[in-house]
């Protein structure tokens, strides 16, 4: 797992903030999660809000099964995991068809942009390919200025056309891992 | 491979869902699906023809969505193996109203009968014992199940885990709607959800 950085930047991000507001204002009320260190901060502020229920997931497909329920009991939720634990959902994909599920999920990328763990590299090159044989949309934010409009316009289609959506956060926008100094 | 006092899968699942009230049905890929239906199809039938080891997940997201309502998965050994890792994520979140009934028949009946991991001793009560959930049993008389049949009702005092010997016979299937965006919307339908 991507675990926190070694030391915490003095002045954390805004865009997780910005994640948090447009999942409030989209009234998503189930956030099922494998932790990474990307979304730390965004699932502390899930764990933080009486509204949204964190579920932590022994493995990620949990959450596309927990996000179909959620959707038959009338409830939104989003996928927060890492782009290792993509490959872990495959057929579990399939719900997101089946049902039409307004499925959105948030990745954070390992395996590109300076990445010194070759074992994340070949899972983090085949999350899109994977994503979208899935037929799941797949859209990409790279700077912390285009966060917000990404998620949104992502949130926008997965919940309002039952568009199955992920966001890929790159490891550009989250900064790669740092094992050696 | 027979052995004695084995319960009949169709008559354990009609004895849970006789009296089910609002309660809301999950079905695991296979047999359990077709025991569901043979017990009556239902607005609020949750029928998967797929997804294996999802079923308990997606209770948990009926059962959370819906807090005040009775919420059973049925499903077999072999779908609960593959999901048993879920049993940890419920036992963590703890839902009251959330039941799950494994129909333990210690095969993998829909593709030919291959013995599973049950068979060798592999003890799912116990692992959802040891996974948080503090309401377990092991039913062996229709009795029993009929007693249990009533508590799911409580929502409250879940979640609760059983499984249930079953016998290895292969019956005759009775076949569920299949299409999903059905299934899922007629419940939606039922709790008052209007399309999109």
């Amino acid at each position: 797992m991507h675990a926190r950085a070694d030391a915490t930047p003095e002045v954390l991000p805004t865009w997780p903030e910005d994640i948090f507001a447009i999942l409030q204002r989209f009234d998503v009320r189930q956030v099922p999660y494998v932790p990474d260190a990307g979304h730390s901060q965004l699932i502390d502020r899930v764990l933080g809000e009486p509204s949204m229920r964190a579920v932590p997931l022994t493995t990620e497909e949990e959450g596309v099964a927990l996000l179909a329920g959620a959707w038959a009991g009338g409830q939104r939720g989003v996928l927060l995991m890492q782009s290792s634990g993509v490959g872990n959902c495959i057929n579990m994909f399939s719900l997101t068809q089946i049902f039409r599920l307004p499925f959105l999920t948030l990745v954070t990328m390992r395996g590109e942009w300076g990445e010194f763990n070759p074992w994340q590299v070949p899972m983090g090159s085949s999350t899109q390919a994977v994503f979208e044989l899935s037929g799941i949309k797949v859209l990409r934010a790279s700077r912390a200025d285009e966060v917000h409009d990404v998620v949104e316009a992502a949130a926008g289609q997965a919940y309002n056309a039952c568009t199955p959506t992920a966001v890929l956060l790159s490891q550009r926008l989250i900064g790669a891992k740092v094992f050696t100094k | 491979m027979s052995k004695a006092n084995l319960l009949d899968r169709r008559k354990v699942v009609a004895s849970l869902l006789a009296d089910r009230k609002d309660a809301i049905a999950i079905g695991g890929l296979g047999a359990s699906t077709y025991d569901i239906a043979a017990a009556g199809d239902h607005d609020r039938n949750f029928y998967l023809w797929g997804a294996m080891g999802g079923a308990v997940m997606i209770g948990l997201g009926v059962a959370l969505a819906q807090p005040k309502l009775p919420v059973v998965v049925i499903t077999g050994d072999g779908e609960m193996l593959m999901g048993m890792g879920s049993l940890a994520t419920v036992g963590l979140q703890k839902p009251g109203n959330l039941t799950i009934v494994v129909l333990d028949n210690e095969a993998y009946g829909e593709t030919g009968g291959q013995a599973s991991h049950t068979a060798a001793g592999a003890d799912l009560v116990g692992v959802a014992k040891a996974c948080g959930i503090a309401k377990v049993s092991s039913m062996t008389t229709m009795a029993e199940v009929e007693a249990f049949a009533s508590s799911l009702q409580d929502v409250s005092a879940g979640p609760r885990f059983a499984s249930v010997k079953i016998d290895a016979a292969n019956l005759e299937r009775a076949l569920s709607n299949r299409d999903g965006t059905f299934i899922v919307n007629r419940i939606r339908g039922s709790l008052g959800f209007k399309p999109i």
